[in-house]
């Protein structure tokens, strides 16, 4: 995700969030030049990298709304999308669990504003047939709301692997780049300045998340709008001391969805998360209030989550359009050449195909041609995870390429061949961090401890550069600061 | 390569050398070791710091010179050493799964194995320490290792949290390397790791400890800025108004280590939940017939001598085991195992069973920690029942420091000592 000699192209994404890669997957099947941006030194970075995972069924957006016809979309061409780029997805189902008799009239409420936002298969459970399909449920729960459709999905994967998809059918991806003005002609949208200098394009799509405003407001569309980004904090749990069947909401409120209690597709126990207003820039950290918070709402719904359980915790950010509660998809009056996505918080992971889809309309009603290559390649095949493979298969890999013989991670069993293969992918990892998204090695009990020096000496080799270059997270997060006997002045 | 062998030891540290070399002594034929690092010693060639050989030796060495004295011996003894290879899976058929770059994913069989995976250090995740997400926050081993194997230095100002030893030590390595350590922060109201470190290591370098206070944020973005700290009382809970920001650029956890033992768990292996592993007999033999496991996989110790003779009495043992196996013979588990229980102010104790046989005719190393320190005029009580069979005075007693005691045979005795299922040991302190 570097070099670059062509500077025009047809569309530009500015944002390589989930929204953002799964329009650039969709345009690079066609015969148009496009090019995707991050300001970051990886994709997937914002909201998209610490989420709840969950792909809702869409029973609890407001009919009529943006986001109860995409989300029940979504969900529907996750299906499709997961099977062609490899990403892990299961639909589990997914339960809302009244405590008391008044939630349990809400439960009812629910259910007639799901089935008017066509959701399929909805049905209310009673407190016994429940109990049996969640054992460690609050025996004091009165019954439960039970959407089939709901599923789990493996957000960084689902990221990587639009983006290589992209990459494969010829879309150029640079991080790094940060959008810091528009070339405007006869109020036509012409190009964008970025820090790695001007590029042409006759399209600029903003996928940009929580920054998605300043770019509109760049083009004056909307000066009223500002996002509100939410901080949302979530614990995971040792998948050997307690799992799970199901994914569980609490009864929603006017703030949102509430604090969910759900497995990951890696068979961990999340629970997250809460919701707070706060300030931006700057990454969103976790705060003991907020983690007790999430811990004591979700004991409510399982009671026996313990704290001595817990092997991370980390932050999300939402981009919210905060009292615009609908997403935004438009294309604007004001300026010519442009999409804005805006406000794309919950249900966006679950929308993201069906607003990809949306565009493809938009575009196409605007007179844009958008036929398919004939070469195009629907498919990304994931590359090897060694831990998941039999023994006989392990066997099979090492033999035809050595380096799979190299564990790096122990917790997780990650192999050098898998490091490597994250780093030379299409749309390869330049970060540990990016390693870590693309191969879950450091997620496990040891954090990382073990495999540190070790993914920086195969990072400084395939990359080819130092050691003090190496960087959790881009630019400034550099792992090593020097080396050891070096003369320097504290 | 063979696949079958008399004795395959996990891991190549303290423990497993010893093992190695005590098993092949015994009589055992075949005995493999298998490391994952690229060279043997398991965590030995970082700990560059003397401290080493005092108790076997009765020299003062470090790390990787005590290392060397073992494989030095094991190669006389022609034991084969398979190094860059990662043990990824293990049956209670003692069937061991093990990875490499040139043998590929292999199969091996033990008549008896012995587990010596060592530890790993706690996290960030498990104090849950709030805050950002930046570079910068390492593992004191993690740390050791940059430094002192790959010669590269991860920060150039040091918040360390925890006394811990490798904590302290790196305190004093990382002021060598001409950083700046700003200060060893520690939750407890007393120091965790050995004194003769903290005199070594802090005193001697200028690096103030901070008793009774814990980290409670991480600030920065991409990179560690700085620390917040706090003062704590008994329960951990922090006294509002006693916040400090220390500047820094690394911060360096020393917060305690956790047996390895997720291949002990694949075996089918009973773990004792106060040592955080194997449960143990005399012969450091665990639940599973053939599987004897020693060192910091069974529970942490302070002492690396004391790994490596628990690594003898496994090693001899298996190769017991497996010479028996070979010959067509039953290896033999008295019929009556005497628990050994932890009563007041014990921690844990390893070995945690013993046979009246090893009580009486053999003797054997007992090993046990505190839960709280006691300063002066400690007693070590052996219970049967009501009744004290053996008591020993010791100066004082502390959670940081094993306690380790070299019972005779006879030494513990009462009428009938054959039929008891129970012996507790408790700490007392005498008026």
């Amino acid at each position: 995700m570097g070099n670059l000699t062509e500077k025009k192209f047809d569309f530009i994404i500015a944002g390589a969030g989930i929204i953002g890669v799964i329009i650039a997957r969709e345009l690079s099947k066609t015969k148009n030049r496009i090019l995707l941006i991050d300001k970051e030194a990886d994709i997937g970075m914002g909201a998209s990298s610490a989420n709840s995972a969950i792909i809702h069924a869409g029973y609890d957006p407001i009919p009529g709304s943006l986001k109860a016809e995409l989300n029940v979309r979504g969900n529907k061409l996750w299906e499709e999308t997961a099977s062609e780029l490899e990403i892990p997805f299961k639909r589990t189902g997914s339960y809302v669990v009244a405590m008391g008799g008044t939630e349990f009239t809400m439960l009812e409420e629910l259910y007639r504003r799901g089935i008017t936002n066509s959701v399929p298969g909805l049905r209310i459970l009673s407190r016994d047939e429940f109990l049996t399909r969640e054992p460690l449920i609050n025996h004091l729960a009165r019954g439960a709301l039970y959407a089939p459709t709901a599923g789990v999905i493996d957000p960084f994967t689902a990221v990587v692997a639009a983006a290589e998809n992209a990459v494969t059918n010829s879309a150029v991806i640079l991080t790094g780049t940060e959008l810091k003005g528009l070339n405007l002609q006869d109020n036509k949208i012409t190009g964008i300045k970025t820090n790695r200098g001007d590029f042409y394009t006759r399209w600029l799509i903003n996928s940009a998340g929580v920054q998605a405003d300043s770019i509109m407001h760049m083009a004056g569309v909307r000066p009223e709008f500002s996002i509100k980004p939410r901080r949302g904090e979530y614990l995971i749990f040792d998948a050997s001391r307690i799992s799970l069947n199901n994914v569980l909401f609490p009864v929603p409120t006017d703030k949102g969805k509430g604090t969910l209690v759900s497995t990951t597709v890696h068979g961990n126990v999340m629970i997250g998360p809460n919701s707070m207003e706060i300030d931006w820039p700057g990454s969103p950290d976790t705060t003991s209030e907020g983690l007790a918070e999430v811990l004591k709402n979700a004991t409510r719904l399982v009671p026996s989550l313990k704290t001595s359980d817990v092997i991370a915790e980390f932050a999300g950010i939402r981009a919210s359009g905060g009292d615009h509660r609908d997403f935004i998809i438009e294309i604007p009056q004001v300026i010519k050449g442009m999409i804005n996505l805006a406000g794309i918080d919950s249900p966006g992971f679950a929308s993201a195909p069906a607003i990809a889809e949306r565009v493809m309309e938009f575009l196409i009603e605007a007179g844009e041609d958008l036929e398919l290559r004939k070469d195009y390649n629907p498919r990304r095949v994931a590359p090897p995870c060694f831990h998941k493979l039999s023994h006989r298969e392990k066997a099979e890999l090492v033999r035809k390429n050595p380096a799979y013989g190299r564990i790096v991670c122990r917790c997780e069993e990650v192999t050098e061949g898998e490091v490597i293969e994250a780093i030379k992918s299409p749309a390869g990892a330049r970060t540990y961090d990016g390693i870590k998204r693309r191969t879950w090695l450091g997620t496990g009990r040891c954090q990382g401890s073990f495999d540190y020096p070790r993914v920086i000496e195969i990072m400084s080799r395939e990359l080819g550069i130092p050691v003090t270059e190496i960087t959790k997270k881009g630019a400034g997060s550099e792992l090593v600061l020097r080396h050891t006997k070096e003369k320097e002045a504290v | 390569m063979k696949d079958i062998y008399d004795v395959i030891i996990i891991g190549s540290g303290p423990a497993g050398l010893a093992s190695a070399i005590e098993a092949k002594k015994t009589g055992a034929m075949d005995v493999l070791v298998l490391e994952r690092n690229s060279e043997a010693g398991g965590i030995l060639p970082q700990c560059i710091h003397n401290g080493f050989g005092t108790v076997l030796f009765n020299k003062d060495m470090p790390g990787p010179s005590y290392a060397e004295y073992f494989t030095d011996e094991a190669e006389k003894y022609g034991i084969n050493i398979l190094t860059d290879t990662a043990v990824i899976d293990m049956t209670p058929s003692r069937h061991v799964y093990a990875n490499n770059i040139i043998s590929g994913f292999i199969e091996l069989k033990g008549r008896a194995v012995v587990l010596a995976m060592g530890c790993r250090e706690r996290t960030r995740a498990q104090i849950r320490i709030p805050g950002m997400r930046p570079a910068g926050v390492y593992t004191a081993g993690t740390v050791q290792r940059m430094v002192n194997i790959e010669g590269y230095m991860p920060g150039k100002r040091f918040v360390i949290l925890g006394s811990g030893d490798i904590g302290m030590i790196m305190a004093r390595r990382l002021t060598l390397e001409r950083a700046r350590v700003e200060r060893v922060v520690e939750a407890m109201p007393y120091l965790t790791g050995l004194r003769r470190n903290y005199v070594q290591c802090l005193q001697d370098f200028d690096v103030q400890l901070d008793l009774g206070r814990s980290v409670i944020g991480v600030i920065g973005d991409k990179r560690v800025e700085a620390v917040k700290t706090v003062k704590v009382d008994e329960s951990f809970f922090p006294l509002p108004g006693t916040e400090e920001t220390i500047e820094c650029d690394t911060l360096l956890l020393s917060i305690g280590l956790i047996p390895e033992n997720e291949l002990s768990l694949k075996a089918g292996i009973e773990l004792d939940p106060l040592t955080g592993g194997p449960v143990v007999d005399d012969k450091m033999e665990t639940n599973v017939d053939g599987i004897f496991a020693a060192g910091n996989a069974v529970t942490i110790y302070d002492v690396a001598d004391y790994v490596s003779l628990a690594g003898y009495t496994a090693g001899k043992n298996a190769a017991i085991y497996a010479v028996k196996l070979k010959n067509n013979m039953i290896a033999y588990r008295h019929p009556n195992m005497i628990k050994i229980t932890c009563g007041y102010n014990v921690r844990s104790v390893v070995p945690q069973y013993v046979s009246p046989e090893t009580l009486s005719a053999t003797g054997f190393t007992l090993g046990l920690r505190a839960q709280t320190p006691m300063e002066k005029n400690v007693l070590i009580e052996i219970l049967a029942g009501p009744t004290v069979i053996k008591s020993y005075k010791e100066n004082y007693v502390r959670p940081a420091e094993m306690i380790i005691k070299n019972i005779k045979p006879n030494e513990w005795f009462c009428p009938g000592i054959e039929e008891l299922s129970v012996i507790e040991i408790r700490l007392i302190e005498m008026e």
